[in-house]
């Protein structure tokens, strides 16, 4: 049996990457929306982890809607992006800063 | 005549002027000026009349009033009516202001012909008289602040009366400037007196005061005052300002801008007696504070001496006689402060008449020289204008204190009472009115040589222009007969006899009962006209007289000699002692500095820049900080978000 402390690393580590991702990426929209899916992941990975350890089944249920609305959430980023893409020519990170103050 | 007839002569004494005020003032223009002119002095002369009815319902009837007719203000426990106290004392002085100002109504039909304002000027002559009334028939101090404030206004807008000319306009501000410090010192006795007695009924507050005397107020700390004796000196401070008394008289000389028949029934007669009324008036409270009284005869007594030295190197023929007039207040000043309240307002009568006259008989002069005042332009008048000569004599002696005219018997009683009264400061006070009346003499004498005897100066023009209306002519003979013999008739009644003309409405202690002691020694009018060369003042007098007559005809470079010699002394004296230049040092400078050290500093500085410029250009400073945070950058945001995720989560864990 496999320790919980190692599923605990890796969702650790994912989530960690995902964000490292995320403030280093400077260029593509699409790298960050895969570092959101990674974070959203590592979170899952959590919930499976617990739900073993703790023999409970909500977890995992709880895991199926996460993907569900991760996926739904991929779906309406991806749209956003074509829609961004057609309006600006661009889907670098830089040059989406209309909120810049 | 009843109780209720007195209620109703006083109404007519009081409104008839407030109507004619208010038809010539509407409807002037309309009416035109002749008729605006006899409706005002119609309505003078039927309130003189009801005066006279009134005077002889009291003084010889017996009969008096005392009550409300009409209710101003309820405001909660307070209540305020419009009420009259009609007893000797304000009939007296019913009697006196209707009459002067009915005879300088009469004399302003030839001194104000030919000016375009004269419906303005009746209405603000007859407004005054109302003001007047109001402030001598007051059974309340409301009512009295009202009149007080009244005559203040009219007296304003009257010196202001030829407003084109820049020092009519300064004049009439500083009379108002400083009659509002006057004011503010009444104000506050008033505001005293409700605290104190919750009412502002005489009656009320004079049957309260006596239980008051052991009653103390702490103004400085550890220094407990009587309460009686704090309302008395706020009190005589508004008496002050409106009497001209010292250092409140700077705003009287510059008065005299206005036209002389203002002078002589406001600025001379009326108006600036009101101080003198009021002190009187207010006998019961006044009689209770010793120190209130010595301040009161001090004030009196050094303005008596001082302001009339003035008049010295004076050669305005007016401002001579204005300083006369301050000069006079300070005798009835002193003479209320001794406690001869009947010596004060018989001397407010005598110069009322005798005061009036040489002011008219001045305009008389000066409307014959076409508005000449500087004496050193006159000389042998007496040729041209001889009834004005004669008038202008009669009054230059009642003011000296000649016997037998009015002036002689009034002055007498004030210095001799000052002499009997045992208060502190009766002595300095008797020893200034003696050399008091040796100025008084000198200093009108020498107008009236100067004016009316030595070689004519005056240019050809004038000089064949020279002659007297018969309107301005008819006043001054109505005001010399009383100046020359008012005297003689009341003297007795008015101080000696019990009950006098006053009777009961003047409270005297039996301490300070001067007039008392004085009655012992008087054996009558034409004994005390006889004995007069055996008393000091008379001699003080004559000197004064000769002194005039020797320096201006005989011997005119004697008055060189003087300037060269005591120049200082004539320095100080042209600048009035240096009040005008302190106040304009200290007062206007002062306050200019402190305007503009509130305008710069505080207005400018921290309310315009600091707070309202300030605010907005903060805001943008600290929005200007702020919207660096905010970049735009996706990452950036995520980071903070997490960044605070972690700081919360600590937090809570902790």
């Amino acid at each position: 049996m496999i320790p919980l402390i190692n599923y605990l690393m890796i969702g650790a580590i994912l989530f960690a990457l995902g964000f490292v991702g995320i403030i280093i990426n400077r260029r593509n929209i699409i790298m960050l929306m895969m570092c959101i899916e990674l974070m959203l992941l590592a979170v899952n990975t959590n919930f499976i982890a617990f739900a073993q350890y703790f023999n409970d089944p909500s977890g995992e249920i709880f895991v199926f809607f996460i993907l569900t609305v991760a996926a739904v959430e991929a779906a309406i980023g991806l749209a956003i992006l074509v829609l961004l893409y057609r309006r600006s020519g661009s889907i670098d990170v830089k040059d989406i800063s209309a909120l810049r103050g | 005549m009843g109780y209720f007839m007195i209620k109703e002569l006083s109404l007519l004494v009081v409104l008839l002027p407030l109507a004619g005020s208010l038809i010539a003032g509407l409807f002037g223009k309309k009416i035109g000026i002749r008729a605006t002119q006899a409706i005002t002095i119609f309505m003078m002369i039927g309130s003189f009349i009801s005066a006279l009815f009134i005077f002889n319902a009291v003084i010889f009837g017996g009969q008096s009033f005392d009550g409300a007719l009409y209710t101003w203000v309820e405001s909660g426990s307070f209540h305020f009516d419009v009420g009259f106290l009609i007893d000797q004392l304000t009939a007296i002085m019913m009697v006196v202001v209707t009459f002067v100002a009915t005879i300088v109504h009469i004399y302003s039909i030839g001194y104000m012909k030919g000016d375009s304002g004269n419906q303005r000027f009746f209405c603000y002559m007859s407004g005054f008289t109302f003001a007047m009334l109001m402030l001598v028939t007051a059974n309340n101090f409301m009512q009295l602040f009202f009149g007080w404030e009244g005559v203040g206004l009219v007296s304003y807008l009257l010196i202001g009366f030829w407003y084109e000319k820049e020092s009519a306009a300064v004049g009439s501000l500083k009379a108002f400037l400083v009659n509002r410090v006057g004011d503010f010192g009444f104000l506050l006795g008033i505001a005293a007196i409700l605290d104190y007695c919750g009412s502002l009924n005489y009656s009320t507050v004079f049957a309260k005061m006596s239980t008051l005397s052991l009653t103390t107020i702490s103004i400085l700390p550890h220094h407990p005052w009587s309460i009686i004796t704090v309302i008395c000196i706020l009190l005589f401070i508004g008496a002050m300002g409106k009497s001209a008394q010292m250092p409140l008289h700077v705003w009287l000389p510059e008065s005299m801008e206005g036209p002389t028949p203002i002078s002589a029934l406001i600025h001379a007669a009326t108006m600036v007696t009101a101080g003198v009324f009021m002190v009187a008036r207010m006998s019961p409270i006044f009689e209770l504070s010793p120190v209130a009284l010595s301040v009161v005869m001090i004030v009196g007594a050094t303005g008596a001496l001082l302001l009339g030295l003035l008049a010295f190197v004076e050669f305005d023929i007016k401002r001579v006689i204005a300083y006369s007039t301050m000069s006079q207040l300070g005798y009835m000043m002193a003479a209320n402060g001794a406690s001869a309240f009947n010596a004060g307002i018989f001397h407010l009568m005598t110069h009322a008449c005798f005061k009036a006259l040489l002011f008219l008989a001045a305009g008389s002069v000066i409307i014959a020289m076409h508005h000449e005042q500087d004496l050193r332009k006159m000389g042998n008048l007496k040729k041209y204008l001889p009834i004005t000569y004669i008038t202008f004599l009669i009054g230059a002696l009642a003011l000296a204190a000649i016997p037998p005219t009015a002036g002689f018997f009034s002055k007498d009683a004030v210095i001799d009472a000052v002499h009997a009264s045992t208060i502190v400061g009766a002595h300095y006070c008797y020893i200034v009115l003696l050399i008091g009346a040796f100025v008084t003499a000198y200093y009108i004498f020498r107008a009236f040589f100067m004016a009316f005897h030595t070689k004519e100066k005056m240019d050809e023009h004038t000089r064949s222009h020279l002659k007297e209306h018969w309107v301005m002519l008819f006043p001054l003979i109505l005001l010399a007969i009383p100046s020359l013999l008012l005297g003689i008739f009341i003297v007795k009644p008015m101080l000696y006899d019990t009950p006098g003309f006053l009777g009961n409405s003047v409270t005297v202690l039996p301490q300070y009962n001067v007039l008392a002691q004085m009655g012992t020694q008087f054996h009558g009018v034409w004994h005390q006209i006889k004995d007069c060369i055996f008393t000091l003042p008379f001699w003080f007098s004559v000197s004064g007289i000769f002194c005039a007559w020797f320096m201006v005809i005989v011997a005119p470079q004697c008055q060189t000699f003087f300037a060269k010699r005591f120049s200082w002394i004539r320095r100080l004296f042209i600048a009035q002692y240096g009040f005008d230049i302190f106040n304009n040092w200290f007062f206007v400078r002062g306050g200019r500095a402190m305007s503009e050290f509130f305008f710069h500093t505080g207005d400018l500085k921290i309310i315009d820049a600091g707070m309202v410029d300030g605010s907005g250009r903060n805001v943008s400073r600290v929005s200007s900080l702020l919207r660096k945070l905010q970049s735009g950058y996706l990452y950036q945001y995520v980071f903070v978000m997490i960044v605070g995720l972690l700081g919360f989560l600590i937090w809570l864990v902790w």
